[in-house]
């Protein structure tokens, strides 16, 4: 029991990262990744919605006729990211104008439908929660990754705290436009996944 | 007039393209760009599904959920607003089947092309993102056409292009580790820079 929550709440960090090896929820995850306010606040929304729809969907799944489970679990979600986005509006006015289309995306995260697919209608609510926050946290993982070097690189700074002197305010630091802008994302994930791929020979795909 | 709705439409082509700027509907955009054939289908089924559903979202936007949308049913107070995710997902969805449905009986060539897509594109985040933007950017029922439209053309281009290098892409030497996902992440940064260039275009 202890060992199988571990594998649901850890393994989705390296050994089944579910951006880098599944390709899922990559959609919703890039365009907030220059700045680390808006990455942290954007993980721990996909954390708490991944989290409580696994948790939902696996408290009714031996009620949910089988023909109908895909509304019933997007209705799940999309009340929970209503949740979310409300919230946000209410007590973070300001991250939540800048993740502005991308909180309501989070619906079509293909991480939250797939694991409520593919994990919470076979599981205990218990073990699916903890692949919830796994998977939630993964995804994190990637995000705040593609974050520190966006906003380090980008802006000399993080979290909004001015680490390299920039050479337009008299120092040493030229910033590098390009990671503000959206194809260095798609590098710094494409980098990373050969990283990881080197250390995890197993992964390594076949063909091109 | 119509030079702003052209406008419009070669800014969501272009410019502001759903899948290389904004990283919408990315899942399906690395999953089934392995061929060009199939990448066409879904492209087709992306403009169309997109076209419909983006107006159709605007009417509902306007006439039942924006606040004091409503005061044509005597309710000038209501603001519907927060129910927009779930309204535009629900409608995503039934336009999705309708569709489907339609294609079954009237066109089965289509249909048969489509096929395994058409339920795939429900969850794409390019026709969810799309309404999203439709309602944030705050168009009216003309321009969401055009965007629509537009959109779903430029994520289509973008798709069919990918599929093109990457059936190109087996007769090259990819180091083991970049193969599969990562050369494809890699080929879509350098698509998303050479998009880049678009920045800027107006009529």
């Amino acid at each position: 029991m202890a060992s199988a929550a571990r594998t649901a709440l850890f393994g989705p960090l390296f050994d089944n990262n579910p951006i880098a090896l599944q390709v899922l929820g990559i959609c919703s995850a890039l365009a907030v990744t220059t700045k680390m306010d808006t990455v942290i606040v954007m993980s721990l929304a996909v954390v708490f919605v991944t989290a409580f729809s696994n948790a939902s969907v696996a408290l009714i799944r031996n009620h949910i006729p089988s023909n109908i489970r895909i509304i019933v679990q997007m209705t799940i979600i999309a009340s929970l990211v209503i949740l979310v986005d409300q919230f946000l509006k209410a007590y973070a006015y300001d991250i939540s104008k800048q993740l502005s289309v991308f909180v309501g995306l989070i619906i079509t995260n293909c991480i939250v439908m797939g694991r409520a697919e593919a994990y919470a209608m076979k599981n205990s609510v218990g073990l699916s929660f903890l692949d919830g926050v796994g998977n939630g946290l993964g995804y994190s993982l990637i995000l705040i990754v593609v974050g520190v070097f966006r906003e380090l690189f980008g802006s000399g700074s993080l979290f909004g705290v001015q680490l390299f002197a920039l050479n337009t305010e008299g120092g040493w630091y030229n910033a590098n436009g390009l990671m503000l802008l959206p194809p260095s994302a798609f590098f710094i994930i494409g980098l990373f996944i050969w990283v990881l791929r080197s250390f995890k020979k197993d992964q390594i795909e076949e063909g091109v | 007039m119509l030079e702003q709705y052209l406008n419009l439409f070669l800014k969501a082509v272009f410019v502001e393209n759903m899948a290389l700027a904004f990283f919408l509907g990315m899942c399906t955009f690395l999953a089934v760009s392995k061929k060009v054939d199939t990448s066409i289908g879904l492209g087709v089924a992306v403009v169309v599904v997109q076209t419909i559903t983006i107006p159709v979202n605007n009417l509902l936007y306007t006439f039942v959920l924006k606040e004091g949308a409503l005061s044509w049913a005597g309710l000038p107070d209501t603001d519907l607003s927060f129910l927009g995710l779930i309204t535009y997902i629900g409608v995503i969805a039934a336009m999705v089947q309708i569709l489907e449905m339609t294609l079954d009986r009237y066109v089965p060539a289509l249909y048969n092309a489509l096929g395994i897509f058409l339920p795939l594109i429900t969850v794409n985040c390019a026709i969810l993102g799309g309404s999203l933007f439709m309602v944030e950017r705050e168009y009216s029922f003309g321009e969401s056409v055009v965007f629509g439209l537009g959109s779903g053309f430029g994520w289509a281009i973008a798709i069919v292009a990918l599929a093109g290098i990457r059936e190109k892409l087996k007769y090259s030497d990819v180091p083991e580790g970049l193969r599969g996902l990562g050369i494809t992440f890699i080929i879509v940064g350098l698509m998303a820079l050479a998009f880049m260039s678009f920045s800027g275009i107006q009529l």
